[in-house]
């Protein structure tokens, strides 16, 4: 972990994962604000922040909560729209599978979005970097973003004000992710994949639980695994 | 409050929990056994995969105009993901995505 080689890897992850400050501060900001209105207090709204670190589950299970849904519910819900995790966790074992059971455990904890589709836009363009230098990379994203998710929250808990609305900064959330994504859509598959999971995710909408996200994935999946096959029939 | 102390802890705890299984689940598991080539040749494509589909509804159905499809936003993507795949610049494209949608704002006189 202490090589120059791994420090160099987790400062250009720190900085890489860095723009998306952008969309960390105010949605943690958010967070702090609607759950102390809907009436938890500083433990239990931080508690929650860092246990989940998952804002969009966060999100349901408040509102959720304040309709008085089944506990059941609430949970199962919120869960719903962390299972896409799932695939990320089996995404990354390729990458950082041979790291010890401790490593991969931190790892897991630190899994999110932004850390996962930085990383492995990096690990994508560069297949030979050992694992130590992956792993470095991916905390580095961790570092830049992870403890800003946890002050934002505080700080929204504390100051019960968020950022106001004509900033529009709800937007930098799928411009963050756009910007991320689109670099990734340079071969073929890669482009069918993207265009069937937009497809499947406008179609499938009326789906509960976030049901569609997890169907336009697998079936996205599936097309770009089969365009891969296809080209390389082609070319052989 | 909207709810019992006990009620929400359940919450806080079984969420943070099952959160954390499921991004253990594979990573943990399996760790550094050989994954079969069909297997691999679908995990290729996680990323392409979940981000679009995660992205879109919030593209066409913005909760910031209640859900009612928004042109500056629909722009703004747009803009984000022509600078995204032509230069390979995140910064870049976030500042174009976000520069056009308030530029828009401003033009349409909603801001």
């Amino acid at each position: 972990m202490f090589i120059p080689e791994s420090k160099s890897a987790f400062w250009s992850g720190f900085r890489d994962c860095s723009p998306f400050i952008l969309v960390v501060s105010p949605f943690g900001l958010l967070f702090g604000v609607v759950a102390t209105e809907a009436g938890l207090n500083l433990l239990e709204t931080m508690t929650m922040t860092v246990l989940v670190i998952a804002g969009a589950a966060q999100f349901t299970a408040l509102a959720l909560l304040e309709d008085q849904a089944p506990t059941i519910i609430v949970i199962i819900a919120a869960l719903a729209v962390n299972l896409r995790m799932a695939m990320y966790s089996a995404a990354l074992v390729p990458h950082l599978g041979e790291l010890s059971l401790g490593t991969r455990a931190i790892a897991s904890y630190f899994m999110v979005d932004q850390t996962f589709a930085v990383s492995i836009k990096k690990y994508e363009q560069q297949p030979t970097w050992p694992v130590t230098r992956k792993v470095a990379y991916f905390f580095g994203c961790a570092a830049s973003i992870c403890p800003l998710w946890y002050s934002f929250t505080l700080l929204g808990a504390l100051v019960g004000q968020s950022i106001p609305k004509e900033f529009s900064l709800d937007f930098a959330i799928p411009i963050c992710f756009i910007a991320i994504t689109a670099p990734m859509l340079r071969s073929l598959p890669h482009l069918a994949a993207a265009l069937v999971s937009v497809l499947v995710a406008l179609l499938l909408a009326w789906m509960p639980y976030n049901l569609w996200l997890l169907a336009a994935a697998i079936i996205a999946m599936m097309v770009g695994a089969r365009t891969e096959l296809w080209i390389a029939r082609r070319q052989s | 409050m909207m709810t019992s102390t006990t009620t929400l802890w359940i919450v806080i705890i079984s969420l943070g929990l099952g959160t954390y299984l499921i991004r253990f689940s594979f990573l943990g598991l399996i760790g550094g056994r050989e994954l079969p080539e069909w297997c691999l040749r679908h995990l290729r494509y996680v990323a392409v995969a979940v981000m679009p589909a995660l992205i879109t509804p919030l593209v066409i159905w913005p909760d910031a105009t209640g859900g009612e499809t928004d042109p500056a936003r629909l722009l703004a993507a747009l803009a984000a993901f022509l600078v995204g795949i032509k230069y390979d610049s995140v910064i870049g494209a976030v500042f174009a995505g976000m520069l056009t949608l308030y530029g828009l704002q401003y033009l349409l006189g909603q801001a």
